[in-house]
């Protein structure tokens, strides 16, 4: 057994500093695209590129619904004008309702509701060593009875619909859902048919909300501090123009 | 020091491909012919095609030699003396029937072939098919709970966006139980389970500390995804390909890509052959890592658990550093990959795995040395190779139960037959074995990497993949958790007409029960992690 002791003790620490110091290394988030001028007919190319409605014009000007966005690279790659990049990964929105209380102690029910694995998987990595969130007093919780959070990843399929509600209706108030991931904010690739919602907001009712396909790691970290009032949210439309991508 | 093959006449070699017209009567007897003469079973096929049935068999040989697809048709099976040449010449087989929309009904083949047993019941529930002689159809896609029998959605005729106003579930509806012993009773798990985990129920059947028995229940994750790829183009056929089940993104979309190149009669550049095997095999690397993470976290092992961690957060880091996407997500193209890589990232990319791999391989010193650890899995959740056999299990589940079946060896794609490796392969089939196998594939993947990065031809990295012809054709790769096919069949206009998934998942967790037999409940989080296997990709 002492070789685990020292096994741990060589590993040594690895853990992010975030949010205490933004997080700099390479491969923590595949980035976002982001708004910026272009030129109309380079705009309209792009537009027609995404296959989700993710890209539109305003004003002249290229905008994202990063809730759309399922990270197909088509409007950066293979295009000669691609849309402007954006690191980065404080993406959450939405509104902390849970007060102070919850800052030391947050306890949080995960429900898969169809996705696709990737976003439970990046939900998993938090409870590593590189994320180790629980030194932030984020817990992971068993039952939802004994929950604040319930973290909702997948596009809110219909079969699972009444586990979901259940799920809700079993946690005390004050209570907040956060909606992970493009599938669980617009439906992503999936969109809504017969067997597949569209997203979690038909379902429960939802207060913060991350983008990405899936959202890395950190992302999800940001909504958790955003529910409990310790971060912002994203700025609505992130405005300065991105580096290219290659 | 290893020798790299250079990879020279592609299209020198063959893939036999046949197609046998079959009527129903005689159904039976040639898929059991074919199963006896050891021709896995890929999946059942069922499509609504020019109005009438098509049920496809597809079978495959486990020694085929990959290479350019040759189609052969044979108007009605040989007599059964003559299967033997014909066994002996195919790489592919398909069985077909067709038949007018009217018939609906058709001879069960699982009673000879096992692994048929679940892809007849899907077939049941979702077109509303009947397989004379199967012991349990109904309530397996479709949740009686939740939809009335008779939905068919995979008919031609159901509009996925306006299903029927009406719905008629069945709330009286409850497991069905197996075990009468007295004092026995049925604990239910799930779909809400666990810390983070996939949405999945399990019935288990028990008598006190002993569990008896325990059955899966899946779909809970339906997302219907083989309805809504109808009528769409082939690169967003990819999408769906790629993002159904995102842990294992690559393989599924490579899969998907070469069922489409195949009909459009495009060969991708020897570049991007090269470049996909090794973002498969970075991928396999992860998705292992992964399955020894989950692994010791069952056994509650924590520090080596933090091990596996580590590791496999470097490599989704390297993922997304080297490609953009920690999954691997937006690579895949008809004709290619969407982008090239930079030599030296690329070297980097291979030296840092290999580190990676070198530090795994000291993790397993540790683990085997550790005998509370083993302990947990020895001897625990034992699949026997002759039921391995017997329900086509598929992947390191597979291998570790003593059958060396991988589709990178038996039916060579992209550029696999250019490389010297292993197929590790455990005779015990217990947790231990399946644990062993998953190490020694990783070491494999990352020696696999090393020769690639070495050989790696120059040139474009995609063609142009001109839009589909009508036509269909199956794609296939191996997957992290095992054998994947899938399924495209294009109209006239060049948009799918039904594409079809036949996961590794879909296939283990069939046999997940023969693990599950007579345990002490508190080893179910060990025997579900050794398997390692994905609702999503089951559910679709
Ligand atoms: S990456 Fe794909 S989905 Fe996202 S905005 Fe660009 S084109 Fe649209």
């Amino acid at each position: 057994m002492t070789q685990w002791v020292l096994e741990g003790l060589r590993a040594g620490i690895r853990t992010t500093r975030y949010p205490f110091a933004p997080e700099t290394a390479a491969g923590v988030s595949p980035g976002l695209p982001a708004a910026g001028e272009l030129a109309r007919p380079d705009l309209e190319r792009l537009i027609a590129r995404c296959p989700t409605a993710a890209l539109a014009s305003a004003d002249g000007r290229l905008v994202v619904d990063a809730r759309r966005c399922v990270h197909c690279f088509r409007c950066v790659r293979g295009s000669d004008t691609p849309a402007p990049w954006q690191g980065g990964y404080e993406w959450a929105t939405g509104e902390g309702t849970l007060g102070k209380t919850f800052t030391r102690s947050l306890h949080i029910r995960v429900v898969d509701a169809g996705d696709c694995g990737a976003c439970l998987h990046e939900v998993k990595q938090l409870a590593g060593p590189y994320y180790s969130l629980h030194r932030l007093g984020f817990f992971i919780s068993p039952t939802p009875r004994q929950a604040d959070v319930l973290l909702v990843v997948g596009p809110g399929t219909d079969q699972m619909r009444e586990a979901l509600t259940k799920a809700y209706k079993a946690m005390p108030t004050p209570r907040t859902v956060i909606a992970v991931g493009t599938c669980a904010l617009s439906g992503g690739v999936f969109g809504s048919n017969f067997a597949c919602g569209g997203g979690i907001s038909s379902i429960l009712p939802v207060d913060v909300e991350v983008p990405g396909n899936p959202p890395p790691p950190l992302a999800i970290l940001h909504a958790l501090l955003l529910a409990t009032g310790r971060a912002a949210p994203a700025a609505k439309e992130r405005q300065t123009a991105g580096e290219r991508m290659p | 020091m290893e020798i790299p093959v250079q990879r020279h006449a592609q299209c020198s070699r063959r893939s036999l491909h046949f197609e046998i017209d079959c009527q129903p009567q005689r159904l039976v007897q040639v898929c059991s012919a074919l199963s006896r003469a050891g021709f896995g079973f890929a999946g059942l096929i069922v499509e609504e095609w020019q109005r009438q049935w098509w049920l496809r068999y597809a079978f495959h040989s486990l020694s085929g030699s990959g290479g350019k697809i040759l189609r052969r048709t044979l108007a009605e099976p040989p007599e059964p003396a003559d299967f033997a040449p014909l066994c002996s010449s195919a790489d592919w087989i398909d069985v077909l029937i067709r038949q007018p929309l009217t018939r609906t009904s058709y001879p069960s083949i699982s009673s000879e072939v096992l692994a048929a047993d679940w892809h007849e019941r899907e077939a049941e529930d979702l077109f509303e098919l009947t397989f004379e002689g199967h012991p349990r159809l109904g309530d397996f896609v479709l949740h009686d709970v939740a939809w009335q029998e008779g939905l068919a959605p995979m008919r031609k005729d159901f509009n996925a966006h306006t299903p029927p106003s009406e719905r008629r579930p069945n709330p009286a509806w409850r497991p069905q139980r197996i075990v009468h012993e007295p004092g026995s009773f049925l604990m239910p798990i799930g779909p809400i389970y666990g810390g983070v985990s996939e949405s999945v129920h399990f019935t288990l059947e028990t008598v006190g500390e002993d569990v008896i028995r325990a059955l899966p229940r899946l779909f809970y994750k339906y997302r219907a995804v083989e309805k809504i790829a109808e009528g769409r183009a082939a690169p967003d056929l990819l999408l769906l390909a790629e993002r159904f089940n995102g842990i294992a993104a690559f393989a599924h979309g490579l899969a998907c890509a070469q069922a489409i190149e195949t009909v459009a009669g495009v060969e991708p550049p020897a570049r991007a052959l090269t470049l996909r095997v090794m973002l498969a095999e970075l991928e396999r690397l992860r998705h292992h890592t992964g399955t020894i993470h989950d692994i010791c976290e069952s056994t509650a092992l924590t520090v080596a658990a933090s091990q596996a961690a580590i590791l496999e957060e470097e490599l989704l880091r390297l993922s997304g550093s080297l490609t953009g996407h920690r999954y691997l997500f937006g690579l895949l193209m008809p004709g290619g990959l969407s982008r090239d890589f930079e030599q030296h990232s690329l070297a980097d990319a291979v030296r840092a795995v290999q580190d990676i791999a070198r530090r795994l391989t000291q993790l397993e010193r540790h683990l085997v040395t550790t005998s509370s650890f083993l302990d947990r899995l020895e001897e625990v959740g034992i699949v026997t190779p002759a039921l391995a056999r017997t329900y086509g299990l598929v992947g390191p589940v597979a291998r570790a139960s003593g059958l060396a079946c991988d589709l990178r060896r038996a039916q060579p794609y992209a550029a696999y037959d250019a490389y010297t490796f292993d197929i590790p392969q455990e005779q015990d089939g217990d947790g231990y074995a399946r644990l062993r196998v998953l190490f020694a594939e990783a070491r494999q993947a990352s020696r696999i990497l090393g020769q690639a990065v070495n050989m790696l031809p120059d040139g474009p990295v995609c063609v142009a993949c001109p839009d589909i012809p009508p036509g269909a054709a199956l794609g296939w790769s191996e997957a992290p958790v095992g054998a994947t096919f899938h399924w495209i069949h294009a109209d006239e206009q060049g948009r799918v007409s039904r594409y079809h998934i036949m996961s590794p998942s879909f296939a283990n967790w069939h046999g997940f029960h023969l693990a599950a037999e007579k345990f002490a409940f508190q080893d179910f989080p060990i025997i579900l992690a050794t398997f390692g296997l994905s609702a999503a990709e089951t559910d679709r």
